[in-house]
């Protein structure tokens, strides 16, 4: 799974998106996000190793899994929503693609409340 | 991997195209409408198993319940 594959499949899929577009936009469209789902399935396997050797580490260092997972899900909530909005962007749909990131920001509040709330007792019960 | 699936949804996009020129040109419009449908839906359908098996990949890999 090197560069070159992923800039091949990327640039062959960047011309047939353009040689349909004229006639139907919405092929057009539906071959970006295929293409744009096979690159990051691809990527998914590198992706796969590289945090299962971060848990491995954390676990290690004996860190509480609590903090580590969420950030994993913070990365994939992120990932996702940016996904989704960029394809709807594309499709030149730029108003469903800020409410599909605003639905993504609330999520990621929502995983940081409890370690913000964790954060603040620890600080309040160092002070005197 | 499945490269082959962006060139086969290109080619039914530039055979609906073709299709369509060629009943509106016959006359047909009804059935220009039809077949460009029913490409679309083709598509659609090939498109959707790609997307829940890269949501499914997320959701395993990122631990997303």
């Amino acid at each position: 799974m090197n560069i070159m594959q992923i800039v091949a499949i990327g640039l062959t899929a960047a011309i047939l998106a353009l040689i349909v577009r004229q006639q139907r936009p919405d092929i057009a469209m539906m071959i970006s996000l295929a293409a744009g789902t096979i690159l990051f399935l691809m990527i998914l396997g590198n992706l796969k190793s590289v945090v299962t050797v971060v848990n491995q580490l954390s676990r290690k260092a004996s860190l509480d899994t609590i903090y580590l997972s969420t950030v994993l899900k913070v990365i994939g909530i992120s990932y996702i929503a940016e996904f989704g909005a960029q394809i709807c962007r594309d499709a030149g749909e730029s108003s469903i693609a800020s409410k599909i990131e605003l639905g993504g920001k609330v999520l990621i509040m929502m995983l940081a409340v409890p370690i913000l709330s964790a954060l603040l007792e620890t600080i309040l019960k160092a002070l005197p | 991997m499945d490269v082959d699936l962006i060139f086969k949804i290109a080619a039914i996009g530039i055979l609906i195209a073709v299709i369509n020129q060629v009943l509106t040109r016959a006359g047909r419009e009804d059935m220009a409408m039809m077949t460009s449908l029913a490409g679309v839906i083709i598509v659609l359908l090939m498109i959707v198993d790609l997307i829940s098996r890269l949501f499914n990949s997320v959701k395993s890999i990122f631990h997303l319940y």
